[in-house]
């Protein structure tokens, strides 16, 4: 446990400020450790987590996406069309649909950033613009709202009646999100293509030495963010219960922040699902915090930017409690030795 | 001359390989016996890494070369397909993955390949350690590579190569950023893996090295083979003409400059935990070498000189004139330039053009009268130094990448020599530089020197001091223990006074 803290420690220290911070909550409101809050944190924040997951893949493997949340937009706008084609479908035909349109979203990206050896930033900005403004084209900016019912029906994996009357549930958003969540675990940490992602992250010029085949790993990688963002899309869609073009708009940043707050490393080779689960709850904590203090919404954007701030820049400071105790000048003689 | 019994792990003939225009390897010819070590020498450019890149199967050679791996004709290469022949290369940089852990470094190659499939941990860590055991190391398998310091993840990288049961090992420059005691270290496995059996193929610079862990050594120069020859009986000297095909001075050229003018006095000059009471001069047109071990305080001596770290005690006197300088801005204006170890291969900006790499350090002297940079005073600047240090190049205005490594080195000297300095300090100026540019350089220093700079040469490399310096100082302990005339005294000796 001690190892695997000293070689996460952005994630340890996440950690404990968001137990700070929910004992915090717990003390100060009545309101924050109640489980129709609790429920209502998960139920809100899965869609985030799953994007999260897809990000961190592409993250871990030494590249950045940007136009994932746009892509679901597609993904959702389309997958409507196909559905009202065949008639309605089913959650099964969701899935494939949703899934399959995602990937392949994704492997356009991978096959930009392959084949014209351009850094991913720059093709994900350039998708992000095409993906949005094809979408805008074809919708005219006009929302769908008349979906298959059982795309837009609530499904309860939990249900729960207060002492006061107040319901709390948990949707099949936050079922789909662990599972999501524990796929892409088990994916890059046991499996040895997760691990060749790390490789490849970490030194795309040592790992194509040794025999990893790059243009795979880009597949999968944004391979992976595309299938996370088709079925975050979905999700959406049965929270939302409406297809809304420009609802996805922006919300690729929020998710990328959380995931670099949770530990993931935008030079690539380095991060954890844990992480991600932490930098989402840790915004999410945030802002249903200063909800519940009362602190005034107009607000919230200023504070949650100054956390993500200080939380990043101070991530890499080392807290070394030893050092304080040493004598200034050994330590300096040290430094110039190396 | 090949005896049957003899066995080889590697046969090479006819080994051509061409890039566009250029003819990288020309019908090379190499053979390598099992277990032996082999040295592959050769400046830089003359396509020892191109020719490793063809036995490791990561370019395809041209028609005609011939390849046998341990007996084995091969017809198709690839990195998988030379890993699982027993071919085994540590690059200069190691190619290693400095966020994942030892474990997963050394056993990276059961990662890769085949079908995806859930990573055997366990497996893979319990024959790390057998590696570990056999080199006789021990390192923490669980921690990221990055924690580790060079010489570590050198050993990484070897056993990385053990894990993949390598027969022949090509370890590319493997000494070129360790010390000593940590060259001496991975000697002493090199010749482990010798007596275990592995053929190991060594390329170093360092040709002391060379001719002391190897027991052939194959020259290439030009993409050509010029010969195969036993280290026994050959001297560093030889091998050096054989590998840039003109003779090396190896004369001692110090000089008497009692009689010149002092240009630098230190005196009594302390700075805690890092250098004591240190007191020396340099004349006008003197070169004074300081030599001692990685921590003997000579790199913070410089920085002190510099004016990038205070000292406590004592004065510099620069032209008959006290200079404490508070920043290195200051120092540049006082007269004193500082050649730290890696700007000679990386003080440049390689895409960008001669000139303009020329003059990054002088550009508030160039500017006209509006206070933006005056083309017409950039191209005098420029061109007068080409012209000075005769830098062969096609136009000013031509990507330095263009240029030969000797070259190169010439337009960094000429941008910190743009500032007019009175000192010049060179501190390791050959790390990683290949003997004919070596060579090439010191010519470069001598003719500074005879103009009348004052050069202070830091170096742990103790030939590099002996025939170049006018004087040696030997620092240990941020003392400078000893003065040498390199006129009365011999390497050996300098080489038992440093290492004692």
């Amino acid at each position: 446990m001690r190892k695997l803290l000293s070689s996460h420690t952005v994630e340890a220290r996440l950690f404990a400020v968001l137990l700070l911070m929910v004992v915090g909550l717990s003390l100060a409101t009545d309101t924050f450790l109640t489980v129709a809050n609790l429920t209502s944190l998960l139920n809100n924040n899965s869609v985030n987590l799953i994007w999260a997951v897809g990000l961190l893949v592409v993250l871990v493997a030494g590249g950045i996406d940007i136009s994932f949340a746009v892509a679901a937009s597609v993904v959702q706008y389309l997958t409507a069309q196909i559905l009202g084609y065949v008639g309605g479908g089913n959650w099964v035909l969701g899935f494939l649909i949703a899934g399959s349109i995602g990937l392949g979203l994704g492997l356009i990206n991978a096959a930009l950033i392959h084949g014209f050896k351009i850094v991913s930033i720059v093709i994900t900005i350039a998708t992000f613009n095409a993906f949005f403004g094809l979408l805008m084209f074809f919708t005219k900016g006009r929302s769908i709202y008349t979906l298959p019912d059982w795309w837009v029906d609530r499904i309860f994996l939990f249900e729960y009646q207060s002492a006061s009357g107040v319901w709390s549930e948990l949707h099949l958003s936050v079922a789909v999100m662990v599972a999501c969540l524990v796929a892409t675990a088990f994916f890059i940490n046991r499996t040895t293509t997760g691990r060749q992602l790390y490789a490849f992250g970490d030194n795309p010029e040592g790992a194509r030495r040794a025999g990893i085949n790059i243009a795979l790993m880009q597949a999968i990688a944004f391979g992976w963010c595309g299938l996370m963002a088709g079925i975050g899309g979905l999700m959406q869609v049965n929270i939302a219960k409406e297809v809304v073009p420009n609802a996805l708009y922006g919300r690729e940043l929020d998710v990328l922040a959380a995931v670099v707050l949770g530990g993931a490393r935008l030079g690539g080779g380095k991060g954890t699902v844990f992480g991600c689960v932490l930098g989402v709850l840790f915004v999410a904590i945030t802002q249903n915090g200063l909800n519940l203090l009362g602190v005034s919404p107009f607000a919230f954007q200023m504070i949650i930017g100054a956390t993500i701030l200080v939380a990043i820049s101070t991530s890499n400071v080392k807290i070394d409690l030893s050092s304080w105790f040493k004598p200034k000048s050994g330590q300096q003689s040290r430094r110039v030795d190396q | 001359m090949h005896p049957k019994d003899e066995k080889y792990a590697l046969r090479m003939k006819n080994v051509s390989k061409r890039f566009g225009g250029v003819q990288a390897l020309d019908k090379v010819a190499m053979e390598v016996k099992a277990g032996e070590v082999h040295c592959l020498a050769g400046e830089n450019g003359c396509g020892k890494s191109t020719l490793i890149k063809i036995v490791t199967g990561v370019y395809e050679p041209d028609d005609g070369t011939e390849i046998e791996v341990f007996g084995e004709r091969i017809s198709s290469n690839s990195p998988t397909k030379a890993r699982a022949k027993g071919i085994a290369v540590i690059w200069q940089d190691l190619a290693l993955f400095p966020h994942m852990s030892v474990a997963e470094n050394i056993g990276i190659d059961e990662l890769v390949g085949g079908r995806p499939r859930v990573a055997q941990f366990k497996s893979i860590k319990t024959r790390a350690q057998g590696v570990m055991d056999r080199l006789g190391v021990s390192l923490d398998l669980d921690a990221p590579l990055s924690s580790l310091p060079i010489a570590q993840r050198q050993v990484v990288a070897i056993a990385r190569s053990l894990m993949s049961d390598a027969r022949l090992v090509f370890m590319d420059e493997p000494t070129a950023s360790l010390t000593q005691s940590e060259t001496d270290a991975l000697l002493a496995i090199v010749r482990n893996l010798s007596a275990d059996g592995v053929a190991v193929v060594f390329v170093s610079h360092r040709l002391a090295e060379v001719l002391d862990i190897a027991e052939r050594v194959t020259v290439v120069r030009d993409g050509k083979l010029v010969g195969v020859y036993p280290t026994e009986g050959m001297s560093q000297s030889r091998l050096g003409e054989l590998m840039t095909g003109h003779m090396l001075e190896s004369e001692v050229r110090a000089r008497d400059k009692t009689g010149s003018d002092i240009m630098l006095r230190v005196t009594g000059l302390s700075r805690q935990d890092q250098f004591e009471n240190v007191s020396f001069d340099i004349k006008r047109g003197e070169i004074v070498g300081i030599t001692g071990l990685i921590g003997s305080g000579r790199t913070e001596l410089a920085h002190a000189l510099i004016g990038m770290t205070r000292t406590d005690q004592g004065t510099i006197e620069l032209d008959r004139e006290v200079v404490r300088p508070r920043n290195i801005r200051e120092a540049i204006a006082k007269g004193i330039a500082y050649v730290s170890e890696d700007r000679l291969t990386l003080g440049l900006v390689q895409p960008q053009p001669i000139a303009d790499n020329t003059v990054t350090s002088v550009l508030d002297k160039i500017l006209g009268s509006v206070g933006l940079i005056s083309s017409q005073k950039k191209n005098d600047l420029v061109d007068g130094w080409i012209e000075r240090f005769s830098v062969k190049i096609g136009e000013t205005s031509d990507a330095v990448s263009t240029l030969s490594g000797g070259n190169q080195q010439r337009v960094v000297l000429a941008k910190w020599l743009a500032t007019n300095p009175k000192l010049l300090i060179l501190d390791s100026p050959t790390v990683g530089v290949d003997v004919g540019a070596r060579a090439g350089i010191f010519h470069i220093v001598r003719e500074l020197a005879d103009e009348g700079l004052a050069i202070l040469l830091i170096t742990d490399e103790i030939t590099e001091a002996f025939y170049n310096a006018d004087r040696i100082f030997h620092m240990a302990d941020g003392r400078l223990q000893a003065e040498y005339d390199p006129h009365q005294t011999s390497v050996q000796q300098l080489e038992e006074r440093v290492y004692a």
